[in-house]
């Protein structure tokens, strides 16, 4: 087809624009009579276009704005946003929190992050690498990718589509302390999902890869392929009887397991006693050989950040070192009221990489022996309070190393804290697609409930 | 009321901008120029609130303003989207433009006469963040923290977060629509978490719906909230492990009709159906629940989370069959999907915001009664499961499969409610889950207002109900084999 149109994203504003505005917020905030106040300003454009079929679905253009601003009057806050950037806009917000904080309590742990810990320089961390994509031009990746799905093999006869996003964003963040700061960031995606059928069972999976960079991506084709591969595999699925096992997690489902624990050691849920991990800094959590490191410089990494949404500088760290838990994930306010200093956490964590092990895939699922490989979760069922786990979902049977048939309907159970202390193995098949890093990850037992 | 409603839908989306009838004909002018079936412009005012408490004070709370208008344009299947954060003149055409590049050249569309939408109020066009006021919005938050403390002396932390939004919005379209609303929304919600010999559990309740916030003082709701919540974490204090297979669950009334919303809702949104990618594709007719379910998705309950006077495409919602007798009736659709599938859009075309698309998304989804009594239903099961209350659910739409997540739950043995076990995620397949149901309670119950349906990215308020339900095999996920 032909477009009466081409565009990429629409561009970003100048960087001065966005700083005026982030002082002019702080500069009416005081004249308010706010003790102290930070703002933070951002832009954000995306293209994003799904073929289904070899046709168009959509193609939307998306262009967002944002004004947030949280006051102080003394120990009380007040914050207030919107979408709308003109000086009435801001006089109006600025109006609305400061109201806000005439109503709240003292608070105080409450107040902007201590000065000296704000970012001092702000290192080019290479997170800026626009697309300069037309509509027609992503039509025609997103077109490529499914094709490769549909030509991969004749079961694969229905699709949800393949779709190309490409996203420019630019934020400034500012403070009564004198800090102001931002960067620009880039974020592109290929995602395609398609429905095996085999008689009358349908199987639908997906693939998708994500860079800042366009030349970072994975190539159309092999997505489509990829996500073929994994509908095709789930054909022919069928259930367990309720059993307990080994389970092994792929690489993307390991990459939540971790998420889990960053959840725990959150200051939010650390002060409020809402965590299975209270109390557990410069303890055993996980085996000997697990080491967690948090990398907040990588260029170009997907959850990289000079500073966090206080302004705090982020420095490198390691969160788990030989099984132990030596840091949590803090902001100023959680720090203060556990009596312990900021982590550069405000916003969260920042490229968390759990040390990769020796093995692959294939020597994982010998190590498994017999048991489960699970590929896919359902659900939600994590209590972060008791460490509680029990979620739907999909995979394989294994015996003797080799995957024997896929496998659904099933749940598995277990409780964090065990979960993590029984880990058997980290793979060395990094899922490195986004804020959390990690391998396939091998447990030593869980319970399996199914027939 | 409803032309009183979109006049002032009018003044506050339009008027301010300076627009008038002329500008809004030449956006559609402009999006239909171009061999375009259908377009429409979408203008949202938001306004929102939140006030949230923790030890026993008010300490955060914040204030959000949100506007703008979303061009949509379809040819065919095709849909183009844009949409601008500005309500003028300018950007209403650049959007227009930008929207209308999905299709090729071709003949001008025919202009549309412009008819207000036949609609009936379903809720008041009322401000909830002007229904209290500062001081006595801090006095309910803390009234209710009080309360859940007074409960017991294992409370150690009280989490109290209201929350109301006013929406106006005015649909614009090609067909003719002609449609505003004015739509409240409030929520209250209480987490505690109580401790006794180094076990730590959390309880959850809260509820809401689209009224002012003085309805939470009305018959002490948010109160019983604080006492549903204390109460729900001092059962898991006690819970033991829940067991792990299949077998007889009992489902309690309300909230746990999310079952209904997984298990049958999504699978029947027209978009899956058109595409032929839900479980349940191809199957209006055939027998997918035992013959005492009868399943209805009513977009029109006074005052409901779930509710709209209209849709998000100005259709009128309605009271839409889907499981009648255990047969498959019908479809949820909006415009397009109604349109491909060769029939019409049943109210349920829904969008987060300006900045999304419409998708035929539910809004109450619930289970009629029947006859049984609740005593009834839970004494006729020997050794099985007695499930509450639920966290979320999730549902893989071509697979069929389902999960919802106990939170409260207990054994049911020899006929009698024993021990509380812990949560669990219980896992069926949609179009299996209700063969199984053998006896449906006479105690239909409809869900406090606390439910947020998600889809692509984009959620929307949404009720559930059901009465008590016994359904002779469900996969129990818990881990005492």
């Amino acid at each position: 087809m032909s477009l009466a149109m081409t565009r990429a994203t629409a561009p970003l504003p100048e960087r001065q624009t966005l700083e005026a505005l982030v002082a002019d917020i702080l500069a009416e905030a005081k004249a308010q009579g706010a003790s102290a106040a930070e703002a933070a300003v951002n832009f954000g454009a995306a293209l994003s276009v799904t073929v289904r079929l070899g046709e168009v679905e959509t193609l939307e253009h998306h262009r967002q704005r944002g004004l947030g601003v949280t006051v102080y009057n003394g120990q009380s806050r007040g914050s207030a946003s919107t979408a709308d950037w003109r000086p009435s806009a801001i006089r109006e917000t600025v109006r609305s929190a400061c109201a806000i904080a005439g109503y709240t309590a003292a608070d105080p742990f409450a107040g902007l992050a201590d000065p000296e810990r704000l970012a001092r320089e702000i290192p080019d961390l290479d997170l800026y690498h626009p697309w300069p994509l037309t509509a027609e031009a992503a039509i025609a990746l997103a077109g490529e990718c499914e094709a490769a799905a549909l030509a991969y093999d004749p079961r694969i006869r229905n699709s949800e589509g393949a779709s190309v996003t490409t996203q420019v964003g630019l934020l400034i963040y500012g403070n009564s302390h004198g800090f102001c700061g931002g960067y620009p960031t880039s974020r592109h995606s290929l995602n395609c999902s398609v429905i095996a059928q085999q008689g009358t069972e349908m199987q639908r999976n997906h693939w998708y890869t994500v860079a800042r960079a366009d030349n970072g991506l994975q190539a159309p084709a092999s997505v489509g392929q990829i996500a073929a591969q994994r509908a095709l595999r789930r054909l022919g699925s069928r259930r367990l009887d309720t059993r307990q096992v080994p389970v092994l997690f792929a690489p993307e489902l390991a990459r939540g397991l971790i998420g889990h624990f960053t959840a725990a050691i959150r200051g939010g849920a650390l002060y409020r006693k809402a965590s299975f991990l209270l109390d557990r800094l410069g303890t055993a959590v996980f085996p000997s050989f697990i080491t967690l490191q948090e990398r907040p410089h990588l260029p170009r990494g997907l959850a990289s950040a000079p500073f966090d949404s206080e302004g705090v500088a982020t420095v490198a760290r390691d969160l788990v070192t030989g099984g132990e838990l030596r840091g949590y994930l803090l902001d100023s306010y959680s720090a203060r009221r556990l009596g312990m200093a900021t982590t550069g956490n405000a916003g969260g964590a920042h490229n968390l990489i759990v040390e990769p092990g020796a093995l692959d895939q294939a020597d994982l699922l010998r190590q498994l022996g017999t048991g489960l490989w699970v590929t896919e979760l359902l659900g939600h069922g994590v209590n972060l309070v008791t460490g509680d786990y029990s979620r739907g979902a999909s995979g394989f049977w294994v015996e003797n190393g080799q995957p024997q048939y896929p496998v659904q309907q099933i749940t598995i159970a277990g409780n964090l804290n065990q979960m993590f202390k029984t880990i058997v193995a980290v793979g060395n098949d990094v899922d490195a697609r986004g804020a959390i890093q990690c391998g396939s990850v091998l447990l030593e037992r869980m319970t399996v409930a199914g027939e | 009321m409803t032309a009183a409603t979109l006049a002032l839908a009018r003044q506050q989306l339009l008027t301010p901008a300076g627009l008038g009838e002329d500008d809004l004909h030449k956006t559609l002018g402009c999006l239909l120029g171009h061999a375009i079936d259908s377009g429409d412009l979408y203008f949202q005012l938001r306004r929102a609130e939140s006030w949230s408490l923790e030890d026993g004070e008010v300490k955060q709370a914040g204030h959000a303003i949100h506007q703008g208008v979303g061009v949509r344009a379809v040819s065919g299947e095709k849909t183009g989207f844009a949409y601008s954060d500005e309500i003028l003149p300018t950007t209403l055409l650049e959007a227009a433009s930008a929207a209308r590049a999905i299709a090729r050249h071709g003949a001008d569309g025919q202009l549309p006469v412009w008819r207000s939408v036949e609609r009936v109020a379903r809720y008041q066009p009322l401000d909830p963040l002007a229904s209290l006021n500062a001081e006595a919005k801090i006095h309910l938050l803390a009234h209710v923290d009080a309360e859940a403390r007074r409960q017991d002396s294992r409370v150690t932390q009280v989490m109290v977060s209201l929350a109301g939004s006013q929406d106006t919005i005015l649909v614009v379209g090609s067909d003719g629509t002609l449609a505003g609303d004015v739509r409240p929304l409030v929520r209250l919600n209480v987490t505690v978490i109580v401790e006794a010999q180094g076990r730590r559990e959390q309880g959850s309740a809260g509820g809401g719906g689209r009224v002012a916030y003085g309805w939470f003082l009305d018959q002490e709701r948010a109160l019983g909230y604080a006492r549903e919540a204390v109460r729900l974490a001092l059962v898991n204090l006690e819970a033991i492990p829940a067991p792990a297979g299949t077998m007889t669950v009992v489902l309690g009334p309300g909230w746990p009709g999310i079952l209904l919303h997984e298990a049958i809702g999504h699978g029947l949104e027209g978009d899956f159906n058109r595409k032929g990618t839900s479980a349940f594709s191809g199957q209006i007719g055939e027998r997918v629940a035992s013959p005492l379910c009868t399943v209805v998705d009513d977009g029109t309950l006074a005052d409901r989370r779930g509710s709209l006077s209209i849709d998000d495409e100005g259709t009128p919602t309605r009271c839409t069959p889907l499981i009648e007798g255990g047969v498959l009736k019908g479809y949820l659709q909006d415009k397009l999907n109604g349109r491909l599938m060769k029939t019409a859009s049943t109210g349920n075309g829904r969008r987060e915001s300006y900045a999304h698309l419409p998708l035929p998304r539910m809004t109450n989804t619930y289970l009629l009664p029947g006859a049984s009594e609740p005593g009834e239903i839970i004494a006729s099961v020997t050794k099985g499961l007695y499930a509450v209350n639920f966290g979320g659910g999730q549902v893989d739409i071509t697979s069929g499969k389902f999960v919802f997540s106990a939170s409260e739950a207990y054994l049911i043995e020899n006929g009698r409610v024993t021990r509380p076990v812990k949560g669990a995620t219980l896992i069926g397949n949609g179009p299996e889950v209700l063969t199984q149901v053998s006896m449906v309670g006479n105690d239909l119950q409809l869900d406090a207002g606390v439910g947020t349906c998600g889809k692509e990215g984009q959620s929307v308020p949404v009720g559930v109900g059901q009465p008590t339900l016994r359904i002779d095999a469900l996969t129990v996920g818990g881990t005492h084999a």
